[in-house]
């Protein structure tokens, strides 16, 4: 396997001993073929035991490994070192507080997650006994890109509206709410609704599209917020202008 | 958690945004068109004042200039601050009005033809 002297340039913040973040230059040498994790692992391995960043399943599934990568919200595991050239720049995850080196804290999202209620809430109970839900291929598809989602946060690093205000509920928490809301086992629209449709809501939103650009599981969460837009408009328009709030 | 009343806002800027995409190109080639002196069969003088001298082509007209001015409004206003100008009640009361002196104006020459 070819190797290649990789140079990274990556931000370091100690929070017992730094007043603030600065950034650390490493070189080290790491096959051609291979992503800026493998290049963290090696240093963290060879150089500097003190590097700390979050990873688990080198393989773009966990979602775990989120960073900025010369500017760029990417999963490090999926960030290949041979579309990099000179010294590659690597920033913790843009919009959220860092806790130490390139590890960012999450709670805010996950916060806003637990918000949305992001599983199904039966219409009515259903015992065993009555046997599976079933679905039509018509009626998966409604929902199915959205279920790919990995929580990865890659989406309102990316986002200038998060960054921009932070009490957005964001790309990804909003584009898990539409999966639900749009699965027909779900009863739990009108709950959903109130977080979703409020001004912190997907009225936050601009259509820049830059979460679905970034998205490594080609979710497209703008598609999803731009479906709520419409669902709550109609929601509006229903509830103000029909007789009875359209019900 | 109250839902918002943005749709007032939002509804007519989508609708518009749909309007910009498909009409606005056509127009601006027509026009281009018009403007070098080769006027496409069907859209001469005669034709088009036919058009906005019927309740439906008045109609048809102030839709698109309307709802692409609102659009655009709105769009600018998030343009604003997005670029960091957070007086969005201000740049908001602006554009909007803008807009509205705009259709208002549309309507009145549309009426007076």
């Amino acid at each position: 396997m070819k190797e290649r002297l990789i140079q990274l340039e990556v931000m370091r913040y100690n929070p017992d001993t730094d007043t603030a973040a600065h950034f650390q230059r490493y070189e080290v040498s790491c096959p051609e073929e291979g992503v800026v994790l493998d290049a963290l692992n090696k240093i963290k391995e060879t150089i500097d035991p003190t590097l700390n960043y979050r990873w688990s399943c080198h393989m773009a599934v966990c979602g775990s490994c989120g960073m900025m990568i010369n500017g760029e919200p990417k999963l490090s595991c999926h960030a290949f070192l041979r579309e990099y050239a000179g010294v590659i720049r690597v920033e913790p995850l843009a919009h959220f507080p860092i806790e130490r080196d390139l590890v960012t804290a999450p709670d805010d999202f996950i916060e806003k997650l637990k918000r949305v209620k992001p599983y199904l809430i039966p219409k009515e109970p259903k015992p065993i006994s009555a046997g599976e839900y079933l679905q039509t291929p018509a009626q998966l598809k409604r929902y199915h890109q959205y279920t790919l989602c990995i929580n990865c946060m890659l989406c309102y690093a990316a986002c200038p509206e998060y960054g921009l205000t932070p009490k957005f509920i964001g790309p990804a928490a909003i584009a898990l709410a539409h999966r639900y809301n749009q699965d027909s086992r779900d009863g739990g629209r009108d709950e959903r609704q109130e977080i979703i449709a409020s001004a912190e809501g997907v009225w936050e939103c601009t259509f820049v599209g830059a979460c679905s650009e970034v998205c490594p599981a080609h979710v497209d969460p703008a598609s999803a917020l731009q479906q709520v837009k419409i669902a709550s408009s109609i929601d509006w328009f229903k509830e103000h202008l029909l007789p009875g709030g359209g019900k | 958690m109250a839902k918002s009343n943005k749709p007032i806002i939002w509804f007519p800027f989508a609708a518009g945004g749909t309007v910009i995409a498909f009409f606005i190109p056509v127009i601006v080639l027509l026009t281009l068109l018009a403007a070098l002196g080769h006027v496409p069969a069907g859209l001469d003088y005669a034709s088009m004042h036919a058009l906005a001298d019927s309740g439906l082509g008045k109609l048809l007209i102030f839709g698109v200039i309307a709802l692409s001015l609102w659009s655009s409004a709105h769009r600018l206003r998030c343009t604003c601050y997005d670029f960091g100008l957070r007086a969005d009640k201000l740049v908001a009361n602006v554009l909007y009005l803008a807009a509205a002196a705009g259709s208002i104006a549309a309507a009145v020459y549309l009426l007076r033809i």
